[in-house]
């Protein structure tokens, strides 16, 4: 794992580029990641501007519209049919989704 | 070397609110697979979740209840990992600003009482359930459980044996169901626990390393995988070898744990803030009304037990370790006068009957008034304590009050004395070896000529008129 640190300039290596992609399950190609570096380098100085700044007085930004509290009741309305919801699945069985075995 | 176990518990308990966290689906236990489920707790594009309020409300109740300070400014966070009980590929969560934090709970243990510090409790959403097929190489899913809404409770390292795990456990679940959040069904998977274990030399001030123990179902199973991951552990370091720090998955069948360690590196699961969901505020105000509403709980109800109704202890605390057993009590104890006698019939014959038929409190089948109606029967002497019993057993069966079933059954004591003397004489005069010992003076050969004459009686004499007349009888014998 890695953190970017306030001040600290982070260099993406071709070895974060795999670890994040393969956290994201993303395949990529030598000339991807090489380009992935480049992007992912320039995405990082961009936000590092940021540090130029003093945020000392300024509290984290948890969420950037000024509401709280939004809730519904509780109360149930009907789920949707079945049949809708495995519209779209690309396989199927017996009413369930299916999916390659997983073990974990 | 002698080692000490050190355990923290994550305890995961389903809330009963009846829809989803973020959805309106309802959160039904059971049900036709992929039935419960509508485009937001799918997670289809374009969806918005709102957050049920219930579920906020039953959390912060957790949290009062479980002595913790109440954050008056939280929010919720992705969880992101791929896996397919979560269709979204991330569990909305709470990382950083939980909403309660700091609590503890205080467990019976040998020797009193013991303190555990409760982390942190945080609301999340509950995954999806994968089934493998027959042929074992496709895995079947059905959402209806995605969405139900979860809090987590997280402890302190505290606990230093299963037995204490075990009492944890147990007053917790105790305390959920006393503020009535969920149903706490364990079989059902209502409230699992995940135990994080590590043992060390006694006398040592530094952990060692944890495994983590995923979804244990029962308090059998927790008890179970402790024992059993505290002596792996404990061997591997015997023989030289060192702990890794991993998942294992409890095998409850086998009474074995495996590592469930894949190639894959750690989780790194990349929280960040949920911007689908705005933060939530629990202001003062809210708050209080929230700790209104909250029941007397476990610990107070012993003591207004012991106080108010007289009972010992013991009573008090068997009796308040389980609601729907205090309920019972209470209801009984009211209408009755005499609530010790309510309290020795219900941790007597009523936890038997239970026990034999491997029922819960819940199940008793008459309602609590009948058991105090039981008791005025003992008292204005209708019936004798071992009939009062039989009566017992009957209301298990059958749908009648006890005033019914003494009727029927034709129990009620006998106070007629021509009837007894009849009795007493028919005993004195089969049994007379026995007299011949009371005569030389044998007290022993008493209680066995009552045992005879209660026998003969069917157990419905009226025990001090019945010893009275035998007395009689034996003296003029003595003449
Ligand atoms: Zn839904």
């Amino acid at each position: 794992m890695f953190t970017i640190r306030k001040g600290i300039y982070m260099k993406v290596t071709k070895e974060t580029i795999e670890y994040v992609a393969n956290l994201a399950r993303l395949k990529l190609t030598e000339e991807e990641k090489e380009k992935f570096i480049r992007d992912m380098e320039n995405i990082i100085s961009y936000v590092d501007k940021l540090n130029e700044l003093d945020t000392s007085e300024i509290a984290p930004t948890d969420h950037v519209i000024p509401i709280n509290n939004v809730f519904r009741d509780d109360e149930v309305l009907d789920s949707y049919p079945k049949d809708k919801m495995l519209m779209n699945a690309p396989s199927k069985e017996n009413g369930c989704f299916k999916v390659p075995k997983v073990v974990e | 070397m002698e080692y000490e176990i050190i355990i923290g518990l994550e305890v995961h308990v389903e809330l009963s609110t009846k829809s989803k966290i973020y959805c309106s689906c309802t959160t039904d236990f059971g049900g036709e697979a992929n039935t419960h489920i509508c485009p937001i707790c799918t997670g289809m594009p374009g969806v918005l979740p709102v957050l049920n309020k219930k579920v906020v409300e039953y959390a912060v109740k957790a949290g009062l209840a479980a002595n913790c300070s109440i954050a008056e400014y939280s929010k919720q966070d992705r969880k992101n990992y791929f896996y397919p009980d979560l269709p979204k590929a991330y569990q909305i969560s709470q990382y950083d600003l939980p909403l309660c934090q700091n609590g503890y709970i205080d467990i019976e243990v040998e020797g009193g009482a013991k303190r555990i510090g409760i982390t942190r409790i945080h609301i999340e959403e509950d995954a999806g359930k994968l089934m493998h097929d027959e042929n074992e190489t496709d895995t079947l899913i059905d959402y209806n459980r995605c969405g139900v809404p979860l809090i987590e409770i997280v402890t302190e390292p505290d606990m230093r044996s299963a037995q204490e795990a075990r009492a944890f456990v147990e007053s917790l679940r105790n305390i959920l169901q006393y503020i009535d959040i969920s149903d706490c069904k364990m079989q059902e998977g209502s409230l699992r626990v995940d135990v994080n274990l590590s043992v060390r030399p006694k006398g040592q001030k530094e952990f060692g390393t944890r495994t983590e123990m995923k979804n244990l179902n029962s308090l059998r199973s927790i008890v179970r995988a402790i024992e059993s991951e505290a002596k792996r552990q404990i061997e591997v370091i015997e023989s030289g070898g060192i702990i890794v720090q991993e998942t294992r998955r409890w095998d409850d069948q086998k009474g074995i744990s495996y590592s469930m360690r894949t190639k894959e590196e750690a989780h790194d699961y990349r929280y960040f803030p949920e911007p689908d969901l705005m933060p939530v505020v629990v202001d003062e105000k809210w708050k209080e009304e929230i700790k209104r509403s909250l029941p007397e709980l476990p610990d107070a109800r012993r003591k207004r037990y012991i106080s108010g109704y007289g009972l010992p202890e013991y009573d008090a605390s068997i009796l308040t370790g389980s609601k729907a057993l205090a309920d019972f009590f209470e209801n009984a104890a009211v209408k009755s006068n005499n609530p010790k006698a309510v309290s020795n019939f219900i941790l007597g014959d009523v936890s038997r009957i239970l026990n034999d038929k491997g029922m819960e409190a819940e199940d008793i089948p008459f309602p609590a008034e009948y058991l105090a109606r039981l008791v005025k029967l003992v008292d204005m002497g209708t019936i004798s304590t071992t009939i009062a019993k039989k009566v017992l057993e009957i209301m298990f069966e059958q749908e009648k009050d006890p005033e019914a079933i003494v009727k029927e059954e034709g129990l009620e004591v006998v106070s007629d004395e021509k009837a007894l003397i009849e009795v007493v004489k028919k005993v004195i005069s089969n049994n007379e070896k026995s007299v011949e010992d009371y005569r030389k003076g044998k007290d022993k050969a008493f209680g066995f000529l009552v045992g005879q004459a209660m026998k003969e009686t069917k157990g419905k004499a009226n025990p001090k008129l019945l010893n009275k007349l035998l007395k009689e009888e034996l003296e003029k014998k003595n003449l």
